[in-house]
């Protein structure tokens, strides 16, 4: 067997949704230890949230949950009960990381706070993902993943400005990813305070704000107002963006004037893109009024792959705009070995996208597809903790598993 | 400086440019790693020169594009294409951890920078490189932007307004590659800890873009399907958009999860419509009849201020978020309370905001040490500390443009 990045790491997972178990599935996937908690009544609501196939709702069959939940361990524990609390200091006592996401004050309530679990644990590392983080005055407000794109000016700032209908509702970007992106700051931070541990001998607590979090990821165009400022203006168009062809849309960005050259090349040198005034960047966003239809239609020719290929042979930064279904089935992908089969003892065998890091010594790999509701509850309760089967059947049918 | 950061004692050369590669060094660099970013006259990070964004920039020292993206990084000059420059930098690399380059496929090799060269140098070193869609495949010299990444990994097929066009996503894109990088870097930096063991790093940006979107593949994989372009609205929640407020061009989010914070919307709004109207009754109904239901909050929210109706729905437990644009987040009471952005001296901007590290790590926490620093300002500490040149060679290597 191949060797694992982050083997012999412990950590559990007491999150939902996607933020906190992408955190957790990051370091599963690295080869950390992860054991995912869930609510005995249901789990983790991502097991409703689908898609299904066929649209038959199963809680073993929800491809959101399938995915951020790969090779993790899953075990079912209600800490609200005195006797599931204990439970989980016991986890707590002998694991290295403990992510959580509830919210501020939540794990306190619980009497599983940093300062009561790191008592018994001087190692552990303790990251909680919340939307504002611990502090401040909206600690307590509820936020979706809408309301967090919206409120970190994720939905304004990060448009090509000149291709949106002004005037119009800001949009955020399509599916969860605020959350992906949280979840993977979070990883970051994970390992950070591991590298931190062995420098100085203990484990810390770690607040992650998935606002803090976008507004990193915005940390160039926020800069240009943080001083107070109204916004400088936008640097004058430019030829390029979003265009259309004969089956779909393409991208094309062409701040450099090699590239420019390049394109006019794949345009096979018309006289009109001859003009000297169209050789510097300033000078075609000076005329990108006349420019601008006439890419278009040369561009309006060509399927997107045909374009597509066209121009990056002649160096032009510009990618056909895929459908998931295109991403799929894309070649470059499929031979970087991107997407992967796993096998799941309900679900079947689904082609799961893998990561984007192809590490040489210590390779992506799933071992385990996303654990079933408590499949490993015996595994970990009696296994590692003890428990004898009778005491598992008693927790069981107390609600506590 | 009292704490320790998190990496103090990792030592990393950067040899990236643009936004994405230096995200990723940037990381490490707040969290305590010494990033030694190599540059060179003859080719700077465009980052230093211009923008998308905010068009050229007055000179490579006062970019506040380059500050924000290279704080805490040292940055020394060496011309690649003079031999001797590259022997410098492999003696760099000698006294390193990690190698992080995000030129296109093929250029460190041509250098003479390639992964089984560095290995000849350093055989325990992580090498991180970054590119369009991969240093693997038929289309790996292929080359791209963030706007590009998007576009190739399939996020901005499904991001838009419903039947409308996909929408370009821009720079934070090319933050997310970074993110990734980062973290692959510190998971193998983990490994070589335990073990001694350096690798190698391929990362494909546009694949960096498809990961964050995996439940939408898992559905092409179950039932090849594809979702729509859903805008402000949710597959299931209801309501949950982006509403017009009082004043010019001003918006809130809401969004319900819950019949208990349905009625606390509908308390707060006090509309007999919403509590009376079948249409409304429960999620299900809601859903399916969201033109109606966003019409009715609509006529609310546009009667009032953002911020009042934010405060008032939240104090009833509704989620509800003004929606900011650059100006208005630098005023937000959350970002002013947590600090979120901070200042930082430049010697010749002076004063500049940058964001401040996005994890408070309580006991080692990650800082902002210095600005991004001037083109070649660590020169001396490099070439003479840590590769031990004298002053004299330093000075004649400077004069060749080999240091440069």
């Amino acid at each position: 067997m191949t060797e694992r990045a982050l083997e012999g790491v412990r950590v559990l997972e007491y999150c939902q949704m996607v933020a906190g178990p992408y955190c957790g599935k990051l370091l599963a996937d690295m080869g950390a230890e992860v054991i995912k908690i869930e609510e005995p009544s249901g789990g983790d609501p991502a097991r409703r949230v689908g898609p299904f196939p066929d649209d038959v709702p199963h809680p073993e069959k929800s491809g959101l949950f399938l995915y951020v939940n790969t090779n993790k361990l899953g075990i079912t524990l209600d800490p609200r009960t005195a006797t599931g609390r204990r439970i989980f200091r016991e986890l707590a006592a002998d694991t290295d990381v403990l992510i959580e996401d509830l919210p501020p004050g939540g794990m306190r309530q619980l009497g599983l706070d940093y300062e009561t679990l790191s008592g018994e644990n001087p190692g552990l590392i303790m990251a909680s993902i919340t939307p504002f983080g611990q502090d401040g005055p909206y600690r307590d407000y509820r936020c979706y993943t809408l309301n967090l794109c919206h409120a970190s000016a994720h939905t304004t700032q990060f448009f090509v400005a000149q291709f949106d209908e002004p005037g119009r509702d800001p949009v955020p970007p399509g599916g969860f990813t605020a959350e992906y992106d949280s979840g993977l700051n979070a990883a970051i931070a994970v390992l950070g305070a591991l590298f931190g541990r062995m420098l100085i001998g203990e484990g810390q607590y770690v607040d992650v704000s998935k606002q803090e979090t976008l507004i990193g990821l915005e940390r160039v165009d926020i800069s240009r107002f943080a001083d107070g400022s109204r916004a400088p203006a936008r640097f004058g168009k430019q030829v390029g963006g979003l265009m259309q062809c004969k089956d779909g849309y393409v991208i094309l960005v062409l701040p450099q004037d090699h590239q420019w050259q390049g394109l006019v090349e794949a345009m096979g040198n018309p006289e009109w893109a001859q003009n000297e005034e169209y050789a510097t960047e300033f000078g075609r966003s000076q005329h990108v009024e006349e420019l601008q239809p006439r890419v278009d239609e040369w561009i309006a020719q060509f399927t997107k792959d045909e374009v597509y290929h066209l121009a990056q042979k002649h160096s032009v930064p510009l990618a056909a705009v895929r459908s998931p279904e295109e991403v799929f089935n894309w070649e470059q992908a499929r031979l970087r070995g991107f997407f992967a089969e796993i096998e799941h003892p309900v679900a079947g065998k689904l082609e799961y996208p893998t990561a984007a890091y192809k590490l040489s010594e210590t390779p992506w790999q799933a071992t385990r597809p996303a654990p079933m509701l408590g499949q490993h509850n015996e595994e970990i309760y009696c296994g590692r903790l003890g428990y004898s089967r009778q005491e598992l059947v008693r927790l069981a049918a107390a609600g506590v598993i | 400086m009292s704490k320790k950061a998190p990496l103090e004692g990792i030592r990393v050369v950067d040899f990236t440019w643009a936004w994405a590669g230096p995200q990723a060094s940037l990381i490490l660099a707040l969290m305590g790693a010494e990033v030694i970013k190599v540059e060179s006259r003859r080719r700077l990070d465009h980052s230093r020169l211009r923008s998308l964004v905010a068009g050229p920039m007055v000179g490579p020292d006062s970019s506040f594009i380059f500050n924000t993206l290279n704080l805490n990084k040292l940055s020394v000059t060496l011309n690649l294409s003079q031999p001797r420059a590259v022997e410098i930098a492999k003696a760099i690399v000698k006294v390193s951890d990690v190698v992080m380059e995000n030129m296109r496929p093929g250029v460190m090799d041509r250098l003479g920078l390639g992964y089984e060269a560095l290995r000849q140098v350093k055989s325990d070193i992580i090498m991180l490189s970054s590119s369009a869609v991969g240093g693997t495949g038929p289309e790996r010299s292929y080359t791209g932007y963030a706007p590009t990444f998007a576009a190739m990994g399939g996020l901005a097929y499904i991001t838009g307004r419903p039947g409308g066009r996909p929408a370009p996503l821009m720079g934070s894109i090319d933050l997310r590659v970074g993110s990734t990088s980062a973290f692959a870097v510190l998971a193998a930096l983990h490994y070589r800890k335990r073990t001694g063991k350096g690798q190698y790093i391929d990362l494909s940006s546009a694949e960096a873009v498809s990961a964050l979107m995996g439940d939408v593949f898992l559905d092409y994989s179950m039932n090849r399907r594809v979702p729509p372009r859903m805008g402000n609205r949710s597959k299931f929640m209801a309501p949950h958009g982006c509403y017009r407020s009082k004043g010019e061009n001003q918006w809130v989010s809401i969004a319900v999860g819950s019949d208990e914070e349905w009625r606390a919307l509908c308390e707060t709004i006090g509309d007999k419509r919403l509590k009376e109207d079948e249409r409304f009754a429960d999620c299900l109904s809601r859903w399916q009849n969201q033109d109606a239901l966003d019409a009715v909050i609509g006529e609310w929210t546009s009667a009032h201020d953002q911020h009042e109706i934010v405060e008032t729905l939240q104090k009833a437990g509704v989620a509800a978020m003004p929606v900011y644009d650059g100006p208005s987040l630098v005023q937000d009471e959350q970002v002013k309370a947590r600090g979120t952005l901070t200042p930082v001296e430049h010697p010749l901007m002076g004063e500049k905001m940058v964001v401040a590290p996005m994890w408070r790590l309580s006991k080692t926490p990650a800082e902002i040490r210095r600005h991004g620093p001037l083109l070649g300002q660590d020169n001396e500490y490099v070439l003479g500390e840590l590769v031990g040149m004298s002053k004299e060679e330093i000075e004649k290597l400077a004069e060749e443009q080999v240091v440069y």
